[in-house]
């Protein structure tokens, strides 16, 4: 079977793996010059915090998300499995023991017990909680690794080509655009998001952070080379427009009261893009005819695509019969 | 009860941040039977015309839109967004909130009765947030306002009504005008208790979106908020130091 996929983000190259892994002739259409040029994948943290995303997500995020946890080492290298940790500072307690009550799958550790973990927050935390299961991985090496795993296994990528999905080839196609799908679907809406990249080498950290805040979820997750991406606001806007100077305020803000060193970093990055959202913020597996869609993922994109990606490529390999809305299906929640 | 000469039936009215997903925030109006929902412009958003599609989940719902100028500092920042606000919602209809400060998010009340008055004389019904002082609440009405709106506590700190005394010298000193318990809410009880003083109305926002469950939360305030005001109308007990025997005390002779 040939199918084309439409979008090479997080979306597009997991589902081209899964498919290409059923046997199906699989190419890809990226509008952008390159990985991640026209992506917000790009712009991801790249946690795989199933447990962690319970707080406000719904059960069905934690369950499909455990999935990432296996799914991403066997297919790329440089997943980090050192788990997720969790503070909030003295004044923000309350929000701690929130967070706790919301979730599952961790410990309450305390002030020791963060040192030998972070043993540069060695002094700055009483408590917070361990979430030992967890994993990041940095993004961008992450769609580059992917994609070449992708080639690797028979899957074409053609840059520069923008791609109408009822137009384009294939016996199936597999609609990965995001939010620039929007017009052909009503109910998706976008959620800005912003994020800083920092780079200095006065504090090393092995895990990502989250630094509870009542208004925006703060983290800050480790990569390669002293660099530190900062993320994320949350808000309900299509606008791509650059880091507004209050995002980037509250994103140095947290930072800085993580650790007072992030106050001396470099800032090397500031980018803002837009998630795809459903209105129940769940991601989905739709089909129009011979086009299918994987779309929604709003900031699960890492964490959802391996399970997506299955369901998509199920749904495509056996071609599954339309039984409602006509010629419109939903096959995921 | 009617705000602006608008006649409603909920006592509650709910904020639209914070949800997990708007579908859960959907839910929850539905589950709290609310007629008024307050939405937050955030400038940028407002600026860039790009909100549009919350804007429009929100306005779906099928309940009148009480717009906020949450997270405005300035009077001129209030004003801006209120303008703004008529401009997206098509309503008079703004709630003021001009923050005095970062910490506490209180309300800076010089500011806000300034704002109130440029915004009343442009035509605005103005539903201030304010403290419970009473002068202040003077001056608001003054400004043009005929709804007042004292916080029970600091925004999202869910302590309830921190001061009931002033609440309730507040409601004995206005009894004709709406009074709304805005900010500081956490629980059903804490409703109950603002509707047992003869508030006409509760808004809260962090209590129900950041429960365990949204929409069961907002179905336990609407239930706390009935009982509350159901009990204020049927006239309580006054409080009394020595018990009251309910059945006569027979034997007794002394009263002693």
């Amino acid at each position: 079977m040939r199918v084309t996929i439409i979008g090479a983000g997080v979306a597009g190259l997991t589902a081209a793996i899964e498919l290409a892994g059923r046997g199906a002739k699989v190419e890809i259409l990226e509008r952008g010059a390159e990985i991640g040029e026209r992506a917000c994948s790009w712009a991801a943290g790249g946690m795989l915090a199933p447990w962690c995303e319970r707080e406000s997500a719904e059960p069905v995020v934690a369950e499909l998300g455990q999935q990432a946890l296996d799914w991403w080492p066997r297919h790329i290298d440089g997943v980090t499995p050192n788990g997720t940790l969790v503070v909030a500072p003295r004044r923000d307690a309350a929000e701690l023991t929130r967070f706790a009550a919301r979730t599952e799958r961790f410990d309450w550790i305390d002030g020791d017990a963060m040192a030998g973990l972070e043993p540069d927050l060695a002094g700055r935390f009483d408590r917070g909680l361990f979430f030992r299961e967890e994993a990041h991985l940095d993004p961008r090496r992450a769609l580059a690794a992917l994609a070449a795993r992708a080639m690797e296994v028979g899957v074409t990528i053609r840059f520069g080509v923008e791609a109408d999905p009822e137009a384009a080839p294939g016996d199936a196609v597999l609609d990965c655009r995001g939010f620039a799908a929007r017009g052909e679907t009503p109910d998706l809406r976008g959620v800005r998001g912003e994020m800083l990249l920092l780079r200095t080498q006065e504090i090393t950290l092995s895990r990502p952070v989250r630094l509870l805040h009542p208004r925006i979820p703060l983290y800050i997750v480790p990569r390669a080379d002293g660099l530190f991406m900062v993320g994320a606001t949350m808000i309900e806007s299509a606008a791509r427009g650059r880091v507004t100077a209050r995002s980037a305020v509250e994103l140095i803000n947290g930072a800085y009261a993580l650790h007072p060193a992030f106050g001396e970093a470099e800032i090397v990055e500031a980018r803002a893009d837009v998630r795809p959202a459903f209105p129940d913020n769940l991601p989905r597996v739709t089909r129009r005819g011979r086009v299918f869609s994987i779309n929604g993922l709003y900031r699960h994109g890492f964490l959802l695509s391996p399970a997506m990606a299955r369901q998509a490529a199920e749904a495509v390999m056996t071609q599954s019969e339309t039984h409602d809305e006509a010629d419109r299906e939903r096959l995921t929640a | 009860m009617d705000f602006y000469g608008v006649a409603l039936r909920s006592r509650l009215l709910l904020g639209t941040a914070l949800y997990p997903s708007p579908a859960i925030l959907a839910d929850a109006v539905r589950a709290a039977d609310c007629d008024i929902v307050t939405v937050s412009l955030r400038r940028e958003s407002g600026r860039l015309r790009e909100g549009q599609d919350f804007w429009g989940l929100i306005r779906d719902l099928g309940v009148r839109v009480l717009p906020n100028t949450a997270g405005c500092h300035s009077v001129k920042e209030a004003v801006t967004t209120a303008q703004m606000a008529r401009e997206v919602f098509g309503t008079p209809w703004i709630k003021l909130e001009v923050i005095g400060d970062a910490d506490t998010l209180q309300p800076d009340v010089f500011g806000l009765v300034e704002a109130a008055k440029i915004l009343s004389a442009e035509g605005f019904e103005v539903f201030p947030y304010t403290t419970a002082d009473l002068g202040v609440a003077d001056r608001l009405l003054e400004a043009g306002c005929r709804v007042l709106m004292p916080w029970g506590a600091p925004i999202g700190t869910g302590l309830g009504l921190n001061d009931v005394y002033a609440l309730r010298s507040l409601r004995a000193r206005f009894p004709d005008v709406p009074l709304v318990v805005d900010a500081g809410i956490g629980k059903p009880s804490h409703a109950a208790a603002a509707m047992e003083l003869g508030y006409d109305a509760v808004l809260l926002n962090t209590a129900v979106a950041k429960a365990g469950d949204p929409v069961a939360m907002a179905g336990a305030f609407a239930r706390a908020i009935e009982a509350g005001r159901a009990g204020y109308l049927a006239g309580p007990i006054e409080p009394r130091d020595m018990a009251a025997p309910s059945t006569p005390v027979l034997g007794r002779a002394s009263l002693a």
